[in-house]
């Protein structure tokens, strides 16, 4: 979930010259410490929301929502590998959604009842339950990487618009074979338009939220690496990328491969929070409203599309009052964001808890006026001019 | 990858006409083309044009606007795919080659206009020259296993030992859009050197640069030949740049070379100065 | 006879539904043609519209031909108002804030509507004189024949208006060059807003026509219209006009002819098919033009 610095050996020498940090040398916190603090963050707040779901502070209602809020938070981060870092626009990120929950749903479905659990043990949980699920989503995440690799290959080819509209193509193209499937193959498999019903509750408050927070992680460390900065290189420049020897067919395709197997983990555990799938669930309306989350966030920042992704999911749970108003509201704030502030709300900052703790480490506040040469000064400030 | 078997050595006469590395030219130039061309619609932008490099030669291309100067970079790094000709590189042909293999194979560049990942920083910048040689699997970077951070540390390093040749260490966590014009360029250099070419290729590296800085540019252009040991071919407008640092340089005028020799047979040359200043001119 | 019949018939049908998609893609192709923006708003112009024919003719209960032209002028000045409005203070942004700033404009008309008359479908009454009339022994149906002939004439129009008249040259110029243009005295505003206006009076005409064929409005009809028309406008090169012509009667006679061999089911994956295979095989579409980024 935090951006962090490359891997220092050395203490980060200050540049001089700005902001006179005289003392010249910076402290900071040695790597292995930088991911055990964030471990340690992560399992005190899975601890503190488990206790809470489990002593019934937080009632059956909110914890849907919550699962919900999770799936979403999935779905943003993982489109905004494809849109933020590698600065392509598809319009068909619920398609690979479906694939996923269809995908799980139907593999948890049939091999639970291979292996004679009943819905009841699945609710109640247990290691044998927890590796299925596991491989259940994990087989949903394939799944939709394969109709990735199928959509990415001729979709990459084409830039921009081209890429949008192939893209929403795919998508439309996977709902109606969702619809008409078993029509044609005479299986059980999608249940059409009817809908798939009796998918066990198999996602909780603690594996949604294991998920997102290893989603994030693997995420957050594929950008930090050379194959992430391969990625951000064709977003920068794809013609400078290309003369400096980065195979763009390649780390393109890798980028929305991995997009759309996050997607099919988020589908997967989406289809374990509601219980029945329908092919009309993740039409065109669906992908638009996660790219909304990502634009709204801001395009290329992991913090923004978690932060959206969640004010995004309650909010219109807290709305229902308004119900008839709140797609227009949504509209509307929409339309302003992008008006007054293009790059949306984060621009690409990213927030970092090892950078704060470092900072407070150089008491480099600030709020003080003389302002350290901070490594980070340049890194948060994102230029205006958002793509 | 289909074609991986044509990637031998190919032993090629150097009759050379053209341009005249007298020095360490070896067996195999490091750079050859012959008889490149390309048309645009019906519009021949580069005929015949052919090159040989010795290993570490410093060459320069002049010629009036729309010569057909960068047409023949993209030309030489497969930006455009040739209508004619052959270009190898250290003896291997590039025919069929992605843009990326032929920087890969040993040729790498810089721009007109400045192309840096701006939103990255400068040492990402440079990182990502250095892909090239850097091995970790996606998954063992995804999942921090030691073979990563190891990687990591050591480009690192390397990264911030290149960013000292034009004293940018300072400049490392900048973002790159942020930077000053000269360290831009300066930079574009660097990146272009981390992906370890055998050839250079800078387009017009003075372009908007004072007299001082363009003094500064070729002793660093000298240097760099002298550390990396590679060969370096560049466009310029700026004469003194050209005179003052290239062994050789070529005259493009109309897509085709029309002089080419030691900057003194150049500066001396009547098809030259009638190229650059029209007929009337000539005394 | 009969198998003439039908063929007949199927043609007509195939005609008439390209026609209709045609004039909505000449809309997202001259839109997409001048500031490069794929306007998701335009599909539900025709939604507008189709209210507009259903307050006239079901509420107030006015005379048809007042209500179609009622129809196209909202449907015009509601094009220019989204363009002033949500579009104009854009005209310099990244493109992409322009595109979700139109996603924006389509699910706001789209919720507005739905707030405002509801999300059940309202019946249009029928304003078509007659149904069928007799050619040579055929029975024709005549809303098929005026759509027919309606979208070949504003087609005529319309290219008559972009390649003759000084406003068509100033939008050619325009899509050409913004900055050029400016500097020529081209007022690049009022050009843009001018082929708002044209697009979105051809999405009114498509209206009318499209509810004299299914009469009924629904909150979301646009939707799907405008998405089909869009695939049209990109296959047949979006930015040219008798691309969009040719790329709308290719989805209409794709469609027709799915239907007509009892896979109506596929039909949408049909055309998305279609397109995904003509982007493959041309990346720009069947009459694009491939433009390249000078290095």
């Amino acid at each position: 979930m935090e951006e962090e610095l490359m891997a220092k050996k050395r203490p980060i020498i200050s540049t001089g010259g700005r902001g006179g940090a005289a003392d010249g040398k910076r402290r900071s916190l040695p790597m292995p410490a930088r991911y055990v603090i964030n471990a340690l963050l992560v399992f005190v707040v899975l601890a503190v929301g488990e206790l809470m779901v489990d002593g019934g502070a937080i009632t059956r209602y909110q914890t849907s929502v919550l699962q919900q809020v999770g799936v979403y938070i999935i779905m943003a981060v993982s489109l905004n590998i494809a849109t933020g870092y590698l600065g392509q626009l598809p319009l068909g990120h619920a398609g690979f959604m479906s694939v996923g929950a269809y995908g799980c749903a139907i593999f948890i479905m049939r091999l639970s009842e291979a292996l004679g659990i009943g819905a009841r043990d699945i609710v109640a949980g247990g290691p044998m339950v927890a590796l299925l699920v596991f491989a259940g989503v994990v087989f949903g995440g394939i799944c939709a990487a394969v109709a990735g690799v199928i959509i990415g290959i001729p979709a990459l080819r084409l830039k921009g618009d081209y890429l949008a509209i192939i893209t929403l193509a795919f998508a439309e193209i996977i709902r109606v074979v969702m619809l008409n499937i078993d029509d044609v193959l005479g299986f059980e498999l999608t249940r059409g338009a009817a809908g798939l019903t009796g998918i066990p509750s198999y996602s909780n408050f603690l594996n949604v939220f294991l998920a997102v927070a290893i989603v994030c992680f693997l995420v957050h460390t594929m950008m930090k690496s050379r194959h992430g900065r391969s990625i951000l290189a064709i977003r920068d420049n794809e013609i400078a990328a290309e003369a400096t020897g980065v195979n763009t067919t390649y780390y393109k395709t890798l980028a929305f491969v991995v997009s759309a197997f996050f997607a099919g983990v988020a589908g997967g555990l989406y289809a374990g929070c509601v219980g029945v799938l329908q092919p009309a669930n993740f039409g065109f309306m669906q992908s638009i409203e996660i790219l909304v989350m990502v634009v709204l966030g801001g395009m290329g920042s992991m913090l923004g599309s978690v932060l959206s992704a969640t004010v995004l999911t309650i909010l219109p749970e807290a709305l229902r009052a308004f119900s008839d108003y709140r797609m227009i509201a949504y509209a509307v704030v929409l339309i302003l964001v992008m008006i007054f502030r293009p790059q949306g709300l984060l621009g690409s900052y990213d927030f970092s808890l090892s950078r704060v703790i470092e900072r407070v480490m150089n008491r480099d506040f600030p709020w003080k006026k003389d302002k350290g040469a901070d490594s980070g000064a340049s890194v948060e400030e994102v230029s205006a001019d958002g793509r | 990858m289909a074609d991986r078997k044509k990637r031998r050595p190919v032993l090629v006469q150097v009759e050379t006409p053209n341009l005249i590395p007298e020095r360490d030219l070896g067996t195999i130039p490091v750079l050859q083309a012959e008889h490149l061309g390309i048309d645009f619609g019906g519009l021949t932008a580069v005929d015949d044009f052919n090159i040989a490099m010795g290993r570490t030669e410093i060459s320069g291309l002049i010629g009036p606007n729309g010569a057909g100067k960068t047409t023949i970079f993209n030309l030489l790094t497969n930006v455009y795919k040739p209508t004619r000709g052959t270009v190898l590189i250290d003896g291997y042909d590039t025919a069929g080659k992605s843009v990326a293999e032929v920087n890969r194979m040993g040729i790498a560049r810089t721009f007109q206009n400045i192309r840096l990942f701006s939103k990255m920083t400068v040492e990402e910048n440079v990182l990502v020259g250095f892909g090239n040689t850097m091995r970790t699997h996606l998954l063992a970077d995804m999942l921090r296993l030691p073979s990563h951070w190891r990687q990591e540390a050591e480009f690192h390093d390397r990264a911030l030992e290149l960013l000292d040749i034009f004293d940018m260490r300072k400049y490392a966590d900048t973002l790159a859009g942020n930077l000053p014009y000269g360290a831009q360029r300066r930079l574009e250099i660097l990146r272009a050197l981390a992906t370890g070419p055998k050839v250079l290729l800078l387009d017009e590296p003075a372009a908007g640069m004072n007299p001082a800085e363009t003094e500064e540019l070729m002793e660093n252009i000298q240097r760099i030949r002298d550390e990396f040991q590679i060969a370096i071919l560049l466009i310029e407008h700026d004469m003194s740049l050209v005179m003052g640092v290239c062994e050789v340089v070529g005259v493009l005028d109309y897509g085709k070379i029309i002089a080419k020799g030691t900057p003194e047979q150049i500066q001396n040359d009547p098809r030259v100065i009638e190229a650059y200043l029209g007929k009337q001119e000539v005394k | 006879m009969d198998g003439v019949a039908l063929i007949v018939s199927q043609v007509l049908n195939g005609l008439q539904l390209g026609s209709i998609y045609a004039l909505v893609a000449l809309g997202y192709t001259m839109v997409y043609g001048i500031i490069l923006l794929l306007n998701f708003a335009h599909g539900d112009i025709i939604m507008a519209g189709a209210y507009i024919l259903w307050i006239i003719l079901a509420q107030l209960g006015l005379n048809p031909v007042i209500a179609m032209l009622l129809a196209v002028l909202g449907c015009t000045l509601l094009g220019v108002l989204i363009d002033k409005v949500a579009y104009a203070p854009l005209r310099n942004a990244p493109r992409l804030s322009v595109l979700i700033t139109a996603i924006g404009v389509s699910y706001f008309l789209e919720n507005g509507a739905q707030l405002v008359f509801g999300a059940d479908a309202k019946v249009v009454p029928s304003f078509a004189p007659v149904s069928s009339i007799q050619v040579g022994g055929l029975s024709l149906s005549f809303v098929a024949l005026v759509t027919v002939l309606v979208t070949a004439a504003s087609t005529i129009v319309l290219t008559f208006l972009v390649q003759k008249t000084k406003l068509g040259k100033a939008m050619r110029a325009v899509s050409e060059d913004m900055g050029a243009a400016r500097l020529m005295g081209v007022n690049v505003n009022n050009t843009i807003t001018f082929t708002f206006a044209v697009g979105s009076a051809l999405a009114g005409i498509g209206a009318v026509l499209y509810v004299m064929a299914y009469p009924q409005a629904t909150p979301t009809m646009g939707m799907m219209l405008g998405t089909k028309a869009f695939v049209a406008a990109v296959l047949g090169g979006i930015g040219s006009i008798p691309g969009a012509v040719v790329g709308a009667m290719l989805v209409g006679f794709a469609e027709v002819f799915v239907s007509a061999i009892g896979l109506s089911v596929w039909r949408d994956a049909v055309v998305f098919l279609l397109l995904i295979v003509v982007l493959i095989v041309r990346p720009t579409g069947i009459f694009g033009r491939t433009m390249s980024e000078k290095v």
